[in-house]
């Protein structure tokens, strides 16, 4: 038997991780995970643990790829999309992500979410350069082309979003007194800071910040503090169960300030109907997805075709949660990056076509809103619409508005 | 203290329980040092991923066993170990982060700073019993997260963005790659660790410790100083889950505050039932089990991973009531018992 | 002066919730001996049932009654299959047990029932009480139903034989046994009440919180918090526990400047802490003597 000499270990490095990782066809130049029949990717998500309510996304993501196979898959390939759970824990996150490029050998991640779940993964990522795709979060980060060129986000990120509210704010309020909810994590604290930061020099309009924890049971006591304080704009930003307390004791509390609602909690039918759709007349919200629990869009093509593949892939799930709205649009992002690439499938090749969207529409974007990506620009969706609810359904008013940061 | 035993006893069976028992104890440091061979080749013969995944196995056996000096040892019940492996993890990302101090420094670093704050807590938590321990222990997990992303720190902990650790770098001189440094690094750190656990609970301290734990007033009535110990013991128990937590967030390469919520706490205290409570290597079980369980749990079913992961604790504890350890115990004992 | 009399009757409100499971706590630590990690999600599947009795048309009291009913009898079950085999075992090994329970109802609710948040009604309606806007008449009517399962409960321990043989069972499972007591019935008897009660916490906390499967996480945090201020013994006082635990923690959300919002758990748990110091045994609890 040789000796573990230097050499022998150096020697046996490299046929030790060739052995683990998939075969790879040698006929064209593909990355890892392709071959001239199949695209391996693959994402993490929230199955479990508190955070688990938005698996939603990274089912409807895993569906959307099914339906995709059934329908002949991208350019004669079908698409092995693997999905593992992080419990919404970084740590799980990167061992998940490891297991994804260094052992399942696949060609990208799409739709990882969460803000610090990428955010530990950001720089393997890119030092591996591996394409980290359509980042499930709306943090600003995601739109840095220079410094982490394999990663890109997808949403409109939430401090544009806060700017626009901040905006709106002065435009139709400007003497108003803000009081903001927000969910004490990177997306309530970036929601802040756009809203801050668009309102300027005239930040001081904001009186009341009132936080909140998931574990929270209820919101009660911040919005009561809110109308003592004398707060007259109400930027609601929390997600829907408490976006939906919030309006509910705002009504119980007879207090009805001009109430701006962040897209996160606008859904009918997740937050507003639990709220009382009386309660929720007159608030104010931004768009960029079609809202699918909104009687408005019963007779639109897009609306429709996203019902046909619900009914099929995900039956028993339940319409109202927007993050299959969220999932399927995420997928159909990728599925186009990887229809641009045609053969050239290639880590490199998915990069420069990612770079490369132009004017992509989705089913369940609003009327249009278009993915737009070059190469110094990675963030796909930056366009939004107002609407105001009117006590049955959202109304769109004004043009798109696209966002400022980023 | 083993001894040479002469063929011919062994053969009429006439060993007696001392030797059966230096048998026993000869038997096992053989197996023990089989098993660190085993753990300073195995890096050569997996991909990096696995080795990866052994280095987390080592560190959260290392953090399980800070909880086992203090719940198994000492009998003080907690429920705040997460805070302590995160109060070491962000001691170590800060030092590097903000100060550029070389990793091997923050080692001794988070020890140290968590000693202290173990320490301190141990005070208050002398008058606390059982449950009111678990709650007060309770709060001080929930707590961590909030003050980590306490907006008067975030100069300094990154707030709820968190903070991106480098990841550290294998030596020039050696021709191995930056994961199986990682490997080794903590694999010589965790057996050193070990060592020192062993040894202190076969010593006097441990015995006093033991002691506090099994019968606190007989020790208090022996002139064992019960406050003194029970606080001591909560430091060193906060220490060791420390330089846990340093190394995870030298090997995550990246700390935020949701890594350490009481979810942590509570996957390191089944980490601990299921290794055996009071069982120095059940921890490295306990390891194992907390890294690779989720994961088998999540392979079966994705959507009920959490009910099949429950599942597996339900059957692992049936069979096993007493942890690995325990098990372990018993088969050893009636295997001995047929032997004789 | 209205601020801090709004916030603590907003205080009041929410403590009625943690009360609610904090007397649930309570109840099964009498009969058990110690805390069942699980009695949230326990609580949370059961009103998942009313609520899916109600979507396939039960009227609302039938759907309480029925739900209220099986969460008794799955009580007696994960007693008598569960943690039966598992009573030789060291605590802490139970321990893993109840963490096995919480594991698998939780990922269970969210697979079946998914995780948008569901509207679920209330006999009280949601008026505003004596016309103000202090507290409106669910609040009211869960305070009321709290103060009502409590009298009820302290009759049944202090008034009937049935109460007297579990005190006895909890207290000293060996004598109880000497004279007679069934003690693993009374054990499993525990569990179903505890599990009942809780159920009516859930069906009592569900339209304000509004019903998804990770609802209880909080609520358990903090009626855990109130049970141990009040003190363990003392049902009574876990139920005082989990109102001033409320309250407390309105308060120093309110009016502690700069720290209140962000650090609103920690400081309850804090100041929890801080108590429990000076009364080792909670607020109302009495010190447990034990022989040496």
């Amino acid at each position: 038997m040789r000796k573990l000499t230097r050499r022998t270990i150096l020697a046996a490095a490299p046929a030790a991780f060739t052995l683990s990782v998939p075969f790879v066809a040698r006929a064209k130049d593909y990355g890892p995970g392709v071959t001239d029949k199949e695209i391996k990717i693959g994402n993490t998500g929230p199955y479990s643990g508190p955070a688990s309510s938005y698996s939603a996304v990274p089912k409807a993501h895993a569906a959307y790829f099914k339906m995709v196979n059934d329908q002949g898959g991208i350019n004669g390939r079908t698409v092995n999309c693997l999905s593992y759970d992080d419990g919404y824990t970084p740590p799980k996150t990167v061992e998940m992500v490891r297991k994804l490029v260094e052992q399942d050998g696949v060609l990208l991640t799409s739709a990882t979410l969460g803000t610090p779940c990428n955010s530990a993964i950001w720089h393997y990522m890119n030092e591996k350069k591996v394409p980290q795709l359509f980042v499930a979060s709306g943090a600003t980060k995601w739109d840095d082309p220079k410094g982490h060129p394999w990663t890109i986000g997808w949403q409109p990120n939430y401090q544009s979003e806060g700017r626009i509210y901040a905006t709106y704010t002065l435009n139709n309020k400007p003497d108003g007194k803000i009081g903001v909810l927000y969910q004490n994590d990177d997306f309530g604290k970036d929601y802040l800071k756009g809203v801050k930061d668009g309102l300027g020099d005239k930040a001081s309009m904001v009186i009341v910040e009132a936080s909140y924890e998931t574990t929270d049971p209820t919101v009660d006591s911040q919005v009561v503090d809110m109308k003592a304080k004398g707060v007259t704009v109400f930027i609601n930003c929390g997600i829907p169960k408490f976006a939906a307390q919030a309006i509910r004791k705002a009504a119980e509390i007879d207090w009805k300030p001009l109430h701006i609602l962040s897209s996160i909690g606008n859904s009918v039918g997740a937050t507003l109907k639990p709220a009382g759709l009386d309660n929720a007349k007159d608030i104010v919200s931004d768009f960029y997805l079609k809202d699918a629990t909104d009687p408005k869009w019963t007779n639109d093509d897009g609306f429709k075709t996203w019902v046909a593949f619900m009914d099929k892939y995900m039956p028993d799930a339940d319409k109202t949660d927007a993050g299959h709205t969220a999932g399927y649009c995420l997928a159909a992002m990728t599925t186009q990056v990887l229809k641009q690439c045609g053969d050239d499938l290639t880590r490199d090749g998915v990069m420069k076509q990612v770079a490369n969207l132009k004017g992509f529409t989705i089913p369940m974007l609003l009327p249009g809103i278009k993915a737009n990506t070059s190469a110094t620009d990675f963030a796909p969706l930056k366009q939004v619409q107002m609407a105001k609810f009117d006590g049955q359904r959202w109304n769109l008013f004004g043009d798109l508005i696209t966002g400022a940061v980023g | 203290m083993t001894t040479t035993i002469p063929k011919d006893d062994i053969a009429v069976g006439a060993a007696t329980p001392a030797r059966r028992a230096s048998m026993r104890l000869g038997n096992r440091n053989l197996i023990v040092a089989g098993l660190v061979v085993v753990a300073f080749i195995v890096p050569l013969f997996v991909t990096s991923f696995v080795t990866f995944q052994l280095t987390e196995v080592l560190i959260y056996g290392l953090a399980i066993l800070g909880l086992n000096l203090l719940t198994g040892f000492n009998g003080q019940f907690s429920l705040g170990h997460s805070a302590f492996y995160g109060i070491g993890a962000y001691t170590a990302a800060i030092l590097i982060h903000n100060y550029e101090v070389s990793y091997l420094w923050t080692l001794p670093a988070a020890g140290v700073v968590c000693f202290v704050i173990g320490f301190l807590f141990g005070l208050p938590a002398l008058r606390l019993q059982n449950l009111y321990l678990a709650l007060a222990t309770f709060a001080l997990a929930t707590a961590m997260p909030q003050i980590l992303k306490f907006h008067a720190l975030e100069g300094w902990t990154g707030g709820v963005q968190g903070l991106v650790v480098d990841q550290p770098e294998a030596p020039s001189f050696l021709p191995i790659s930056d994961d199986q440094w990682l490997y080794y690094f903590t694999l010589i750190v965790v057996l050193v660790m070990f060592l020192c656990a062993e040894s202190l609970i076969h010593s006097r301290t441990g015995r006093a410790i033991m002691a506090i734990r099994d019968n606190p007033i007989a020790a208090a009535a022996m002139g064992i100083n019960n406050s003194l110990y029970k606080t001591l013991t909560f430091g060193m128990s906060a220490l060791y889950t420390g330089i846990a937590g340093a190394l995870g967030a030298l090997a995550i390469a990246y700390v935020a505050p949701d890594s350490f919520t009481i979810f942590l706490s509570i996957s390191l205290l089944v980490g601990l039932i299921i290794g055996g409570n009071g069982s120095i290597p059940g921890c490295l079980f306990g390891g194992l089990f907390v890294l690779y369980v989720p994961n088998i749990a999540n392979a079966l079913s994705t959507g009920l991973a959490g009910a099949i992961y429950g599942v597996i604790l339900l059957l692992v504890i049936f069979v096993m009531p007493a942890g690995a350890a325990g098990f372990v115990r018993l088969a050893t004992a009636r295997l001995s018992r047929r032997q004789a | 002066m209205e601020l801090l009399l709004q916030q603590v009757m907003a205080g009041l409100a929410n403590g009625a919730i943690y009360a609610c499971m904090a007397l649930a706590i309570v109840m099964i630590f009498q009969a058990i001996d110690h805390l069942n990690f699980a009695q949230g999600e326990m609580a949370m599947f059961a009103t998942f049932i009313a609520w899916q009795l109600m979507q396939w048309g039960l009227p609302y009291w039938g759907a309480f009654v029925i739900s209220v009913a099986l969460s008794f009898v799955a009580g007696v079950l994960i007693d008598r299959v569960l943690f039966r085999p598992v009573q030789k075992a060291p605590i802490l090994s139970q321990l893993v047990a109840f963490i096995a329970l919480f594991s698998i109802l939780n990922s269970s609710a969210g697979q079946i029932w998914d995780y948008t948040i569901k509207s679920f009604p209330t006999p009280f309606g949601h008026h505003p009480l004596f016309g103000g806007t202090l507290i409106d008449t669910h609040e009211a009517g869960m305070i009321g139903v709290t103060a009502l399962l409590l009298a009820l409960l302290y009759v049944f321990f202090r008034g009937t034989r049935l109460g007297l043989a579990m005190r006895a069972a909890a207290a000293n499972p060996e004598s109880a046994r000497l004279v007679g007591i069934r003690v693993g019935w009374m054990t499993a008897l525990g569990w179903g009440m505890a599990a009942a009660i809780g159920t009516v916490a859930g069906i009592l906390v569900a339209p304000v919180v509004f019903l998804e499967p990770n609802m209880m996480l909080g609520v358990l945090l903090y009626g855990f918090a109130g049970a141990v201020l009040g003190g363990l013994s003392s049902p009574g006082g876990a139920v005082l526990g989990g109102f001033a635990v409320g309250v407390m923690e309105n308060l120093a959300g309110t009016f502690i400047p700069y720290v209140g919002q962000e650090l609103k758990l920690t400081l309850a748990l804090v100041m929890i802490t801080v108590v429990l110091m000076f009364r080792p045994s909670g607020l109302f609890g009495r010190s447990v003597v034990s022989r040496v």
